[in-house]
């Protein structure tokens, strides 16, 4: 074809062709998440069973090549990533039901889920391939669906790992278009995403700006706020378990989680040997003069430096002008100042830790406070401790909706191994102006009817039997009159599914509608005189 | 009605065509549509419509489809509809594109403005090429109202105008008769058999299975072409871009009109084999149309077809016919006997009523009801139901339960009783 005939219907770039684009991939998934909608739990739990299964099975192959996409992050780290975002994840909301009523034994109060519908998800590049597991098993746990955003650094491992679990999705049952991936991302596209009324809701993690943006599109939003975590360790800690705890943690996946620690506040008394103890797990401590060179070299004018994103200690000081063993695996950078005017207590997604001594126990809470309030608000922090009280004092006193306690704060924050839901996008709640403050998952993709009697009517329990949904299940395959084998003999003989027990039979139905027209005839009689 | 509405009605008959001006309004439909956006049509006194007549498929995009505007702003810039005389950039690259996207062995497009004129051209080419005269149609198609075109309708439309075949030129056989077909055929003089894919105006009986394959055979057994009128069909309606080739035929030539420019710069297109279209090689100057594809619509075209051919939109008809399909059969259940059966192939529908006009006040119960649907002229048992490919769900569920009530109210207006009880006149 001509080029410049080419060139003039290619009408790509416009505002028109953007707004169109978002449009019919949110119409698609609005068709996918209608009829999601009429799935029964245990389709629905075998199609996210499915899902996690193929996310499972390619979870080295996406680390790997994910690393090789951004160039950075540890492959080994990825795949436990990866790994614990699939097939852990979904068994550990087995229990949860997020697609039959139940009763609420507190109040009586009968509740039935109601999918959010259309989830648009921005993915990071930090932990890309877990957040697309994690994003969109929550989904399908949850019958909506779910469109993702990469970010560009990481586009195109993100739209072949998406387009695996789709596939093992459809495959398994759920409707088509139920996963969908964007494969071309600009931020004019994903900005008509985020502001079309066929969003039901976006699912925000990554940068500010992005966030901020996705409050800002009049959709509803589940943003979280960047973290930068505190870590405490006061006299009572086991210094050893300590450091070499937080070692781990800072280096895991050269610390491109957003819970990891940011700086490392602790008391004179305990300085020298958790210095020690650190150093022995596998840290340099600085001196001044590379603390000035890190400094200089993690934080221009614009903020923080993203060459240095996920690198390791090594590959770091030597671009900040200095070596280091390669064994080093964090950088140690004692402070004296925290807030405005110390760069190095702000979040730093690289193994690179601040290290601020405190004069007294009254100090260290309120110093780790005063970094939270300078960057990071409701996020995470740590505490090594075995003294409950000085525990719940530092928990009280830092502005967060998650401590880990003697755990590693990357991984512990983001629900592995604590008991938090394990999560890629870790709620920073009012502090940290987002909608919500706990560790986000399925659970926040659903919204409940809830059904209430007068209180004098006598109150439900479980026991007392909760009425079922009619689940119709997917939508028969229209016939396609005259194609052999897909016309109406071909097609029409075929029981309906969901028409047994538990679905809505057809006389059932037919009942149904019968009533609503018999009302709609009432009205009409009514206003026709 | 609001007094402007008076007055332009009045005009209308006046200035333009007082019968089927009257024709609606004593059909109870008194629309005069003026803004229209997406599937829905606005009538100047402000009420909307959802439409699933969408003039056969004109709008099968949706109206004024914004990508579509976009398109045709950006070649106004440049282009207008260009001389017919020369090789043209635009005309070529939608045949180009075209070439790529029909059934194999099409190469070369003719173009028109309009339907009709593209049914001409295929009548004309396949008689050039085989040196026959003979066309044979479907009782009851609709092809078109120009000269040709016409005399392969029903006589309704040619015999007012003096028009009809009277040479016998112009044979026509049964829907879904092979042994008529096959008689048609037999004494060898047949140029073409010209089918609609599925006969619109006839209210959309379907094909049985296997009979376009088999005509397609009887037309290469008798040296006959077989021309495709995909001006309905086409185009993703089906499920697939032309309905032909969910039958698994191969035509000879195939004419596309309608939803090719979604309503915004009118062209039509007749695309044939180099056999059939033997002429262009030999006399260029042979046929001649200032407008036949004007070059502004066949950029519009161009989009039309990046359009329809996004992944996304396969799966959105598929979601639309299954949708819909539901819901018409839970409709259909309650009112069977009233309402006895459906017609269906993609978004391509014909719902048929047990009353000789039976579509007649279906029609205008939905009209009352906000959507816009037409009887088939030439089975008025059967409405035409025509939704667009890119519906949504929300107008879908909207469309069904407005649906839902006009069957109910259109049975009662039909069987006394039943939908308006109790309710004076
Ligand atoms: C199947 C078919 N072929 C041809 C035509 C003629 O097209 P036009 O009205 O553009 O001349 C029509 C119009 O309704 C049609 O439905």
């Amino acid at each position: 074809m001509d080029a410049g005939i080419r060139r003039l219907v290619d009408i790509s770039e416009t505002p028109v062709a953007m707004r169109m684009r978002a449009e019919l991939i949110l119409e698609r998934a609005g068709w996918a998440a209608q009829v999601f909608q009429r799935y029964d739990r245990a389709t629905t739990q075998s199609i996210a069973d499915a899902a996690a299964r193929a996310a499972h099975a390619r979870a080295r192959d996406y680390a790997e090549r994910v690393v090789r996409e951004t160039g950075f992050g540890v492959v080994e780290h990825k795949v436990q990533k990866n790994e614990l975002s699939s097939l852990p994840f979904v068994d550990y909301y087995r229990d949860w039901n997020f697609v039959d009523p139940r009763v609420d034994p507190e109040t009586g109060l009968l509740e039935i889920p109601r999918p959010a519908g259309v989830v648009f998800a921005l993915v990071p590049s930090t932990n890309p391939i877990a957040t697309v597991y994690f994003k969109v098993l929550s989904a399908l746990l949850t019958r909506n669906a779910v469109v993702i955003s990469p970010h560009p650094a990481a586009h195109e491992t993100c739209v072949d790992a998406t387009r695996t679990l789709a596939d093992a999705a459809v495959a398994a049952g759920a409707p088509e278009g139920a996963v969908q991936v964007l494969e071309e991302v600009s931020l004019p596209l994903v900005n008509e995403f985020m502001r079309s009324e066929k969003t039901d809701v976006i699912l925000a993690t990554g940068g500010t700006p992005m966030v901020r943006a996705a409050y800002a599109s009049s959709n509803p939003a589940i943003g979280v706020g960047p973290g930068n975590a505190p870590v405490y360790v006061d006299a009572s800690a086991d210094l050893r378990a300590a450091a070499a705890r937080i070692v781990d943690s800072k280096s895991f996946d050269n610390s491109v989680l957003c819970t990891n620690e940011s700086v490392l506040i602790t008391l004179e008394s305990v300085a020298k040997a958790l210095e020690r103890e650190l150093v022995r797990a596998g840290a340099h401590i600085c001196d001044e003069g590379q603390t000035e060179a890190l400094r200089r070299y993690l934080f221009h004018e614009r903020g923080f430096n993203v060459e240095a994103l996920g690198r390791d200690a090594a590959w770091i000081a030597a671009q900040a002008g200095f070596k280091v063993s390669p064994k080093t695996r964090i950088l140690v950078t004692p402070i004296r100042l925290i807030g405005v005017g110390e760069d190095l207590s702000r979040e730093k997604l690289c193994p690179v830790l601040g290290l601020f001594v405190a004069r007294s126990h009254a100090q260290a809470l309120m110093q780790a406070r005063g970094l939270l309030r300078y960057a990071g608000a409701g996020h995470s922090a740590a505490v090594h401790s075995t003294d409950e009280q000085a525990i719940i004092d530092f928990a009280a006193a830092v502005e967060v909706y998650r401590v880990v306690v003697n755990a590693p704060c990357s991984q512990g924050a983001a629900g592995f191994g604590t008991g938090l839901a394990p999560t890629f996008t870790v709620g920073t709640g009012f502090f940290g102006r987002s909608s919500v403050g706990e560790n986000v998952g399925p659970q926040h993709l659903v919204n409940w009817t809830r059904i209430a009697w007068p209180e004098d009517a006598g109150r439900r329990t479980e026991g007392g039997g909760v009425p079922r949904l009619r689940h119709r299940g997917p939508l028969p395959r229209a016939p396609s009159d005259g194609v052999p084998g897909e016309g109406r003999e071909a097609v029409a003989p075929a029981p309906r599914p969901g028409s047994g027990p538990g679905g809505l039979s057809r006389e059932a139905l037919r009942e149904q509608i019968r009533e609503i027209v018999a009302a709609e005839l009432r009205d009409l009689l009514k206003d026709g005189g | 009605m609001s007094e402007a509405k008076l007055e332009f009605l009045e005009a209308s008959k006046t200035w333009w065509n007082p019968n089927k001006t009257e024709f609606w309004q004593d059909a109870g439909v008194d629309l005069v549509i003026d803004r229209r956006e997406g599937y829905c049509l606005y009538d100047m006194d402000g009420r909307r419509l959802i439409d699933v007549h969408l003039n056969g498929g004109t709008y099968n995009l949706g109206h004024r489809n914004p990508e579509l505007i976009e398109v045709l702003n950006a070649g106004a810039q440049r282009f207008d509809m260009g001389n017919h005389h020369f090789p043209a950039l635009a005309r070529t690259a939608l045949a180009e594109a075209l070439a790529e996207c029909t059934p194999p062995g099409l190469q070369y497009t003719i173009y028109g403005a309009g339907g009709a004129e593209a049914v001409e051209l295929a009548i004309k080419s396949a008689r050039h090429a085989t040196k026959r005269r003979k066309i044979v149609s479907i009782v009851k198609a609709y092809h078109g109202h120009s000269g040709l075109s016409v005399k392969t309708g029903d006589e309704r439309f040619s015999r007012t105008f003096l028009s009809e075949d009277l040479l016998g030129e112009f044979v026509q056989v049964p829907f879904n008769r092979l042994d008529a077909m096959e008689d048609a055929l037999k004494p060898g003089d047949a140029a073409a058999v010209i089918m609609e894919t599925i006969p619109a105006t006839y209210g959309f009986p379907m094909p049985q299975e296997g009979y376009l394959p088999e005509i397609k055979r009887l037309c290469e057994r008798h040296g006959a072409l077989y021309i495709a009128d995909e001006v309905q069909t086409g185009l993703m309606r089906t499920g697939e871009m032309w309905g032909i080739s969910r039958y698994g035929v191969e035509p000879d030539i195939m004419v596309i009109g309608k939803g090719i420019t979604g309503g915004m710069y009118p062209i039509s297109c007749c695309v044939t084999s180099p056999q059939a279209g033997a002429w262009l090689k030999e006399d260029g100057f042979a046929h001649m149309s200032t407008a036949g594809g004007a070059e502004l619509g066949c950029i519009v075209a161009l989009k039309v077809l990046e359009i329809t051919q996004r992944p996304e939109v396969r799966s959105m008809v598929r979601y639309i016919s299954d949708y819909l399909r539901s819901g018409l059969d839970e409709i259909q259940s309650l009112y069977s006997d009233f309402f006895v059966g459906i017609r269906q192939h993609g978004v391509v529908m014909g719902l048929e009523f047990d009353h000789p006009e039976g579509a007649k006040p279906v029609m205008r119960r939905l009209y009352e009801n906000g959507v816009w649907a037409i009887f088939s002229t030439l089975d008025p048992r059967v409405l035409q139901f025509k939704p667009g490919i890119l519906m949504t769900q929300s107008l879908c569920e909207d469309l069904l339960r407005r649906v839902e009530a006009a069957i109910g109210l259109a049975r009662g207006d039909v069987r006394g009783g039943g939908g308006r009880r109790g309710r004076a006149g």
